[in-house]
């Protein structure tokens, strides 16, 4: 039978521990080894956000939460190892720092204020339009034609998604701005 | 890269140069190490710095920061002048033949063409000589003394090893060595990778640092070639798809030409891009452009773009032809109030710009800021960053939280182009949403704040198509279906870029990823390990771009004829019995004509359909040549050029240029495992803050002694633009260089550490750690890449 490396270490790792627990003269009542923390989990693949080489990773959850991330066997290029970063990306998801309500700061203020989604929205939309109107060039000043707006600047993000990077720089271009940079060039 | 990461196991020889990839990349050392193991390969290393990768390495070369060019040619000249060259590939895949205008010419420190008032050049004097029918003329003996090959050797006659050594401080015995260990891989069987990263490319002669290494590949026959190719190690996990994605203002996805001022219409924008020859032979697939770009339009612009208005191609913003709104425009824009406002998706310019304190007084400039993040950044904080009064910083700011990578699905496209799927493993935080889910919000809000209106600036807006799902989350599949392009006729997914028209009946996101998504199913998700070849090149694991090839320029691995160079390492083989290819990987190169013919256009890509030895699009020149960095302690002795002389100057306000009296020693500044980039995504991490609490900064014994250091006192790192309190790290691992005579130290330091987050770099909280506070506003001559990697400094004990 054909064994993915993730399911031969999987099955091996059990044997050796009924095995090695017998030979030490523990009487071992059954054969299996305690069953993992992570039996009952869902388990889902992902690749590691860290450096351009793409480690495969697999995530355990619970309970909507992630309780393991660890090396993915079956990856061509990793084979289950990780670096310290990957190592460590339960800490991103599980992290009392991680950003959870939407934060305001008004001119002038020395901290932070809670605020809504739809408030966040509709504020940010009505600058990016003021802006936009306000720095608007239609045309240059030998008459042609350049539809963008000079006042707005948009950075960011090596660690998107491809299909939020898309979605960005079709945003961008769609509001007509030209000040467009990101991790790539610097 | 133009190979991939499991390809460096193929490898005879890697040279690790402007990279520490042991620390930085540690999953290339797994492979490197096979290499060595299974096929005795030499490992190989060139740096300022005795580093992780050195000790692991068999050959290390020191070298003064800012001087690899040097080194380089240096290596290009030893190949030449001991004949381990790779003739017949040179003859026959690169331009090396191609002769040269007469009014080609290069006099001390510059080539002919030279404006200084515009410090720029006329490149057309640099252009190739045409026979009758317009077609570059040849010589394939490569014995015309106006051949680039030729006019190569003359250029690079003057990096000799000693001239090598006197310039880098590198001793000539070790140049020597690593120049010979390299340069056997000229020889038809064997091959050598060069890994390279910003050690390579955050110089103001960045670009024609990895210039120096595709000469000296295609001079060894090293591209196209398992265990070869010129492979840079990218930083960040998506960096490659968010480059192909053209978040950047000088394109458009999928590398096209972004236009400009000088290009209002189509069709002057098209013919301006779109590459033309004369040669029958030469494939020149980027004359396909109009394929591309009218697709793109379709993606963007839907049933609104039609043949009737260029397809919405007015639509589109048009950046002023000459200016350049790089990240170092942008942020002296925004320091000179030209700006307004800013969003940030996941950056953090306060630790990781260039000039770090210039960029957060620019920041302070503007009306109002939006920052996307999982973290509270140094960035969104940059109001109360120390030595800020909150009340002198009118700026709005609002921080939008977002979802991790585990915590969304989609896909990310790897240093060695693989575009993998990944799935959401968790939900967000508390409120947290995607980016796209943001993106979205802001989109209608906007749409319906506009709706209605007539204005012709604002129907580009209206017009941009946005079709995504139900609800605020835009469905990934469906984004990446737009992407890979459909056939309009028929609504059905496009099978790849070579089904894209001009005619305004396909649509496709990024030409580049056509083929990622199709009716056969979502490419990137596929997970079949399996690897026919035993080459590494996992054909069904994932999906590369372009149209899944693993290793590009693929032709170059067999002779003309279509035998392989090394038969051990043959992703490809002529049979001429069936008059077919025997292929592993997929084909970059005709497979239905006869060989012969594809060998006369193994670079399908560049208009001369062979690879360019002679460079003669770059600003700086067509061969690379050694300039000093823009703070140096030495004065340059290749020429009376003493700095790129194309290079864009900046304001000098908070943007001083230091000298080497005030500032006397070297400075660099690198990267280490256990931290990321700006560091939220680590310093912030108790297990990785644990291992790399602090910064420090390294320096020799010898230094240290000089200055009176131990190990472990705290210095204040001084540049023309700032300051930093940091630990010192007394080490052998920077050892002083011996030049013309006179000894020049050079010092380094982490940058990943700033002002907020769990560990900052420091004890106290009324300091920033960021090491980009010493850094300048000036960059790459192409690029604008800033010049990170080599600056001066004064390094002061604290009493």
């Amino acid at each position: 039978m054909k064994l993915s490396r993730r399911t031969f270490l999987k099955l091996s790792g059990m044997t050796v521990t009924a095995a090695a627990l017998t030979g030490l003269g523990f009487k071992v009542k059954s054969a299996a080894a305690a069953p993992l923390r992570t039996a009952s989990a869902k388990e889902t693949t992902t690749i590691c956000p860290y450096c351009g080489v793409g480690c495969g990773i697999i995530c355990h959850a619970e309970g909507g939460k992630i309780i393991n991330c660890e090396g993915d066997p079956d990856h061509p290029i990793n084979l289950g190892s990780l670096c310290s970063k990957g190592s460590a990306l339960s800490q991103v998801a599980n992290n009392d720092l991680r950003l959870r309500r939407v934060k305001y700061r008004a001119p002038g203020s020395d901290r932070w204020e809670e605020k809504t989604w739809d408030w966040a929205v509709s504020e940010i939309a009505n600058r990016i339009k003021k802006t936009r109107d306000e720095s608007f060039v239609t045309t240059d000043a030998g008459g042609a034609l350049v539809n963008r707006t000079e006042g707005l600047a948009c950075l960011g993000g090596a660690s998107l998604d491809n299909e939020e990077c898309y979605l960005y720089s079709k945003f961008v271009r769609g509001l007509g701005v030209v000040y467009l940079d990101h991790q790539a060039r610097i | 890269m133009t190979n991939h990461w499991v390809d460096l196991k193929n490898t005879d020889c890697a040279l690790i140069m402007g990279s520490n990839a042991a620390e930085n990349h540690p999953m290339s050392f797994k492979w490197l190490l096979q290499a060595r193991d299974t096929r005795g390969a030499k490992i190989l290393n060139v740096d300022p710095r005795f580093t992780r990768t050195s000790q692991v390495s068999d050959l290390y070369a020191p070298i003064r920061p800012g001087t690899d060019i040097v080194f380089l040619g240096g290596m290009v000249n030893y190949a030449l002048e001991n004949n381990l060259y790779f003739r017949e590939y040179v003859a026959e895949y690169t331009n090396g033949s191609f002769i040269i205008s007469s009014q080609y010419g290069f006099s001390d420190g510059l080539f002919a063409g030279y404006d200084e008032v515009k410090r720029a050049y006329d490149k057309t004097k640099w252009a190739y000589e045409l026979d009758g029918k317009g077609v570059p003329r040849r010589d394939k003996t490569l014995s015309h003394p106006r051949c680039a090959f030729q006019l190569l050797k003359k250029h690079y006659e003057r990096y000799d090893a000693d001239t090598v050594s006197r310039i880098t401080g590198c001793p000539k015995d070790k140049f020597l060595d690593i120049a010979a260990a390299f340069c056997a891989t000229g020889a038809k069987n064997k091959t050598g990778t060069i890994l390279y990263a910003m050690g390579t490319t955050q110089h103001t002669v960045g670009t024609q640092n990895v210039r120096a290494f595709s000469v000296l590949q295609m001079l060894l026959g090293n591209i196209g070639r398992p265990g070869g190719g010129i492979n840079a190690l990218r930083g960040e996990s998506n960096v490659q798809g968010s480059t192909d994605a053209a978040l950047l203002y000088h394109l458009l996805p999928g590398y096209l030409a972004v236009p400009t001022s000088d290009t209002p219409a189509l069709a002057g924008w098209l013919d301006k891009i779109t590459p033309k020859t004369n040669d029958a032979d030469s494939v020149n697939y980027w004359k396909n452009t109009p394929k591309f770009a009218v697709s793109l339009l379709k993606a963007w612009y839907g049933d609104a773009a039609t043949a009737g208005n260029e397809f919405g191609f007015c639509w589109l913003p048009k950046p002023q032809a000459g200016k350049n709104y790089s990240h170092i425009s942008m942020f002296e824009d925004m320091y000179a109030g030209k700006l307004k406002g800013l969003i940030l998706l996941g950056q953090n310019p306060a630790v990781a710009g260039p000039n770090a304190g210039k960029e957060r007084k620019a920041l302070a400039k503007l009306d109002w800021m939006v920052a996307v993040d999982l973290w509270e950044t140094d960035t969104s904080v940059f109001w109360k960053a120390p030595g800020v009064d909150p009340k002198d910083i009118s700026t709005e700011v609002f921080l939008l939280p977002a979802a991790a990578s585990v915590e969304k699905e989609g896909s990310i496209s790897n240093s060695g182009r693989w575009m993998q799927w990944r799935y959401a493993a968790a939900p967000p935080p508390g409120e947290a949403r995607t980016d796209a889910a943001v993106l979205d919000l802001i989109l209608t809000k906007l749409k319906s704040l506009y709706a209605g209106s007539t204005d012709p600036k604002d129907q580009g807006l209206l017009n941009l198509t946005w079709n995504y799902g139900s609800g605020h989350e835009p469905d990934p599949h469906l984004v990446a279906k737009e992407i890979n392009g459909y056939d309009l006729s028929t609504g059905k997914m496009l099978a790849n870029f070579t089904k894209l028209l001009d005619n305004g009946t396909t649509s496709c996101g990024n030409w580049l990823y056509s083929g990622s998504y199709t009716e056969d199913g979502n490419m990137a998700a596929r997970r079949d390990p399996s690897d026919p070849s035993s080459l590494g090149l996992f054909p069904k694991w994932s999906w590369c771009w372009p149209v899944n090839r693993r290793i590009i320029y693929n032709r170059c691995s067999c002779d003309p004829s279509g035998q392989p160079w090394d038969p051990d390492r043959a992703p490809f083989r002529y049979d001429a019995s069936t008059q077919a290819w025997v292929s592993y990987d997929v084909p970059d190169f005709v497979a239905t004509v006869p060989p012969q013919k594809s060998a006369a256009s193994p670079f399908i890509m560049r208009v001369e359909g062979v690879a360019c030895m002679f460079g003669n699009t770059l600003n700086e020149g067509p061969f690379p040549e050694h300039y000093e960095p823009y703070e140096s302690p030495l004065t340059n002795v290749m020429s009376g050029q003493q700095i790129n002389p194309v290079v864009q100057f900046w304001g000098e306000a908070d943007n001083a240029r230091g000298t080497p009296e005030q500032f006397p020693y070297i400075a660099t500044t690198y990267r280490v495992t256990e931290h990321w980039q700006a560091g939220a995504m680590t310093r912030n991490l108790p297990w990785l803050a644990e291992l790399m609490p602090e910064v420090f900064v390294e320096l020799s014994p010898q230094l240290a002694q000089e200055k009176g250091i131990s190990n472990g006192d705290t210095v204040k790192l001084v540049s023309a633009r700032g300051e930093i309190d940091v630990k010192a790290c007394v080490t052998p691992r920077f050892q002083p260089f011996q030049i013309d005579g006179k000894t020049y130290h050079v010092v380094g330091m982490p940058w990943h550490f700033g002002f907020n987050g769990y560990v900052t770099g420091g004890p106290s909280k009324d300091k920033s750690y960021a090491a980009n506070q010493l850094t300048a506003h000036i960059g790459d001559g192409n690029t604008t890449i800033p010049e990170y990697k080599v600056f001066l400094c004064d390094v002061r004990k604290v009493t």
